[in-house]
């Protein structure tokens, strides 16, 4: 620590902060108090910089079972059941140490699936990395896609999907965002609020060490910069095996009933799960930290209250049925200690053996963070920078090669076979088999399905119309296996917010979220932020992450991206108008600037509609969203999944105001490709564009028109794994 | 027939294996790790999954485990033992099956769907594997002699030894027959919506005997 600095702004608060916490004690607080109030009063625990801004967002809907301010949110889907979700971001500790990073992430948003009562069924990533030619960022990408699928595979939960984009922006700074999945009886769902004043405080799970302290305050909420590999010892270490039993033991005692309430400990240790059950039941809390199981004897109180060891739970549970509880901890082979008690009076107590060495009013350490109005500003046009990549000149089946495979499009196979993405024999569709994940339910005589998407270059060219859009590819994404979307999570991955030109990036992007969700009738059922993702060169793009949920009636119903029948008319449904702008081509011709066309969100959720409904009804054989690389990509898409070419023409696309460039490669919402029969594409309303056929991807666009072989499509579409590997690049 | 499935903290597939064998038989259930009663079941089903994290070798701790001293006994009383991914990493930990499984030659962990040919029949199964330790290994003497007992069950076909398992070896059985191991993962192939029905015929010829009528030390039959 440096000399003359005082504790409080090394550990993050700022003077004004540290004012108020000593006027609502009434006294300096000592350091156990002021370790407890930096980390709930860092932006990863309060939000401070953006719980106002997510006010707008709606969270209303008759199928919100559980909402914002719970572990996890959750829809109800049929029957007794709902299915409960969350996405959380863990990017500072995965750019410093991405394998444990990324393992962590994933037992972390594990843990507030099943703190609700839900088991998870399924995973899914969004990550960003740097451009793959850099060894930092090859690094990054297999030290995550390790430690996802060493974290997933191992506790036996299915990783089904995803994204991942590569953009120089994240260079420095990767994202790192893990969702879950989790499936209930809505009855045995438990929320997170102690209550009942007597009943026992019981930590479950692992011990506690010093991995993590101050991992909130230090690694969270500041920016990265030089030293980061001094940081390492703030990063957590996972223990998939220790939450496997944790997670089937809880399961286990909120089935028999055993449990008030179920808190998971995250960020911020014990001093969070404490405080924020507290705060949620109106009462207060008395831990003593010397009952607290610890993996080093000589751990001082603070550090046992910010500790952030993996794999722990902590559970209020009625005074006579603690035995009954640990007795199934035992079994369970998983730790359990009871540490703590719930009290009246609203204050949280921290004792050593008996002995008073912090005392806070809950409602201070929790709720007394001041929320920061932001100080948006417009930047003057693009702050980002451009490199071209492609030559000028380049042949339209040159350009549409680059773009295949390109890493942000080219198949993401030698990811995702990393990971186990069938166990739970829940997986309809596996991982680029459709647009979105597709999991059945037997229990409730239904599925459901899954898009997780965010174009971070898009909302950097336009905040407001890239989020929108981000939503709209979700709900599409639905569309196109046939799911109505029941609900929405998110996590919003921005730079510094104190900087005019990030608040004017989240306050647009917010706006745009909540736009999108209310014209679409979804609501927000949690959410994640993560702030201050700035580099040595900057901030990453704007990143809001976008995860949607859909309910489908009939499993066996559901279209993929592959065309599937020769023969078949191929076409495009939608108002689809391609334009060139925030573009992959225009990024690898360096093209790109500020500003994105407006999207008419009301009739994409028309498209969205009627393609749902022709995939319900079977009359399709395919249906793609049109997306990153525009209508060429996703063209060559379903040609190469399905191992046969395609005679199409999209010149039509002129009536929409796009040149053949634009109609071949331009991006934007409201797209989606169907394959079928001619009857059945021309009763959507759909453009026809032509058939399904040979062993080639021809496609006529004026004086801009292509034709490539699928072996040559798809090798440039495979190229993924040559190139993460580093022998392609 | 009634199937048990050892159920090991840190076991991921057993309710997948328990689903299949309910498919399969005439009902399953589980058998907790720490049971020395099978409980009358006709047959068992050691599942995949990372039993007791494995951190120290994959099945070297759960072969010491209670239910393991009740599989080995049922197994030497002639009893349908199936081992699936871990579970064949656990029955040859205990010597139950000959060889090892070592980690993949690519050192990652895959999952995707594969083509197995069954030995003798030469019929061709698609069912997926998962696994970053299954590249089956036994010295060349050991394998000379499984394949002269028909001891070798199942190979990958051609292009689909991922993990560089020696002789294209998949799954291998005791020189009994009634013990089988198999790195794939029937149970994830007995249903159409989720990908194939060919694990089912894996537990079938399980069930009746069918891998015993090989070890006779001649040519194998189907």
């Amino acid at each position: 620590m440096t000399v003359g600095t005082p504790k409080y702004r090394e550990l993050g608060l700022t003077d004004s902060e540290y004012e108020l916490i000593v006027e609502k004690l009434g006294r300096e607080p000592n350091d156990v108090e002021l370790a407890m109030f930096s980390l709930l009063w860092s932006e990863h625990c309060a939000y401070k910089h953006s719980r106002k801004l997510l006010r707008r967002l709606p969270t209303e809907g008759e199928r919100v079972v559980m909402g914002p301010g719970e572990n996890a949110g959750a829809v109800a889907v049929g029957g007794d059941y709902a299915v409960a979700f969350k996405v959380e971001s863990h990017n500072h500790p995965s750019a410093v140490e991405p394998f444990q990073g990324a393992a962590t992430g994933v037992g972390g948003i594990l843990r507030d699936v099943f703190a609700i009562g839900a088991r998870p069924i399924a995973i899914l990533d969004s990550l960003r990395f740097g451009e793959l030619d850099s060894v930092r960022s090859r690094h990054l990408l297999d030290g995550a896609v390790r430690g996802i699928g060493h974290y997933g595979n191992s506790i036996g939960v299915a990783t089904v999907g995803g994204e991942i984009y590569f953009e120089e922006p994240y260079e420095h700074n990767c994202l790192v965002n893990a969702m879950c999945i989790g499936f209930a009886k809505t009855a045995d769902m438990v929320r997170a609020a102690a209550a009942g004043v007597g009943n026992s405080v019981v930590l479950m799970g692992a011990s506690t060490g010093r991995d993590g302290i101050g991992g909130a305050s230090v690694l969270a909420s500041a920016e990265l910069g030089e030293g980061d590999e001094a940081k390492r010892p703030t990063v957590q270490i996972g223990d998939p095996f220790e939450e496997s039993k944790l997670m089937e033991c809880c399961l286990e005692l909120l089935e028999k009933g055993l449990l008030v309430s179920l808190q998971d400990l995250g960020a911020a240790g014990l001093t969070s799960s404490a405080g924020e059950m507290a705060s949620a039941g109106g009462v207060g809390i008395d831990i003593d930290v010397a009952r607290v199981p610890l993996r080093e004897a000589d751990m001082e109180p603070f550090e046992i209250m910010v500790s952030e060891s993996q794999e722990r739970m902590l559970a209020v549970v009625e005074p006579d049925r603690v035995a009954e509880v640990r007795a199934i901890c035992e079994k369970w082979q998983t730790g359990s200690a009871e540490i703590g008690t719930v009290t009246e009076g609203g204050l949280i107590r921290i004792l050593r053996d008996g002995e008073v060495v912090g005392e806070m009013p809950v409602e201070a350490l929790v709720d007394g963070c001041p929320l920061y109005d932001l100080d948006p500003a417009e930047p003057d046009g693009w702050i980002y920078g451009n490199r071209q990549t492609l030559a000028a000149g380049a042949t339209p089946e040159q350009e549409l090669l680059a773009l295949l495979s390109a890493p942000s499009i080219a198949s993401k196979r030698w990811a995702f076979e990393q990971y186990d993405s069938i166990v739970g024999s829940r997986t309809v569709r596996r991982p680029e088999q459709a647009d979105a994940a597709v999991l059945r339910l037997p229990e409730a005589g239904n599925a459901i399905a899954v898009s997780i998407d965010g174009n971070g270059r898009r909302v950097a060219c336009d905040p407001y119309e890239g989020t929108v859009e981000a939503v709209l590819e979700c709900a599409q994404n639905l569309a196109c296996v046939g799911a109505e979307p029941l609900g929405l999570t998110n996590c919003l991955n921005f730079g510094n917010p104190e900087k005019p030109a990030g608040a004017w990036q989240l306050d647009r992007a917010v706006s745009g979220l909540a736009d999108a969700c209310n014209a679409l009738g979804v609501p927000v059922v949690g959410g994640n932020v993560s702030l201050y993702n700035e580099g040595p060169d900057g901030p990453i793009y704007p990143t809001p992450v976008v995860a949607m949920v859909g309910e489908l009636p009939d499993p066996a119903r559901v279209a993929g991206v592959a065309f599937v029948r020769e023969g078949n008319a191929i076409g495009l449904v939608g108002p689809f108008e391609p334009s060139l702008a925030g573009s992959e081509l225009a990024k690898q011709r360096g093209e790109l600037r500020a500003g994105l066309p407006r999207s008419d969100v009301t009739s994409v959720a028309e498209a969205c509609e009627v393609v749902r409904a022709a995939v319900r009804a079977g009359k399709l054989a395919s249906a793609h969203d049109v997306s990153d690389g525009g209508l060429a990509v996703a063209i060559a898409e379903s040609a190469i999944a399905g191992a046969v070419g395609c005679e199409v023409n999209v010149e039509h696309l002129r009536e929409r105001g796009a040149q053949p460039e634009a109609a071949l490669f331009g991006e934007g919402p409201g797209g989606f490709l169907v394959s079928g029969e001619r009857a059945a594409l021309e009763e959507l309303g759909a453009t026809l564009l032509g058939e399904v056929g040979g062993e080639r991807v021809e496609i006529g666009a004026g004086d801009r028109s292509l034709a490539v072989s699928l072996a040559e499509a798809s090798e440039a579409w495979r190229s993924l794994a040559a190139q993460a590997e580093g022998d392609g690049a | 027939m009634i199937w048990g499935v050892l159920q090991f903290p840190g076991s991921c597939d057993e309710r997948d294996a328990l689903r299949a064998c309910e498919i399969h038989g005439d009902g399953a259930r589980l058998v907790w790790h720490e049971s020395r009663d099978l409980d009358g079941v006709d047959g068992v089903v050691v599942p995949g999954g990372f039993s007791y994290g494995d951190y120290l070798r994959a099945g070297a701790i759960a072969r010491f485990s209670p239910a393991m001293e009740a599989v080995a006994a049922a197994a030497a009383a002639g009893m349908p033992v199936l081992g699936i991914c871990n579970g064949f990493q656990v029955l040859c930990e205990a010597g139950l099956l000959p060889g090892a499984l070592l980690r993949n030659v690519e050192l990652r962990f895959r999952c995707h769907q594969v083509e197995l040919v069954e030995e003798g029949s030469g019929e061709r199964l698609s069912i997926p594997a998962k696994h970053g330790e299954g590249r089956y290994y036994a010295p060349e003497e050991t394998l000379d002699r499984l394949e002269a007992n028909g001891q070798v069950a199942y190979r990958y076909a051609d292009g689909h030894n991922s993990n560089g398992s020696v002789r294209d070896i998949a799954g291998v059985t005791n020189e009994r027959g009634n013990v089988l191991g198999l790195m794939p993962h029937p149970e994830h192939a007995v249903d159409l919506l989720t990908g194939s029905t060919d694990g089912l015929r894996v537990f079938d010829r399980l069930g009746r005997g069918a891998f015993a009528s090989q070890g006779d030390g001649k040519a194998p039959r189907g």
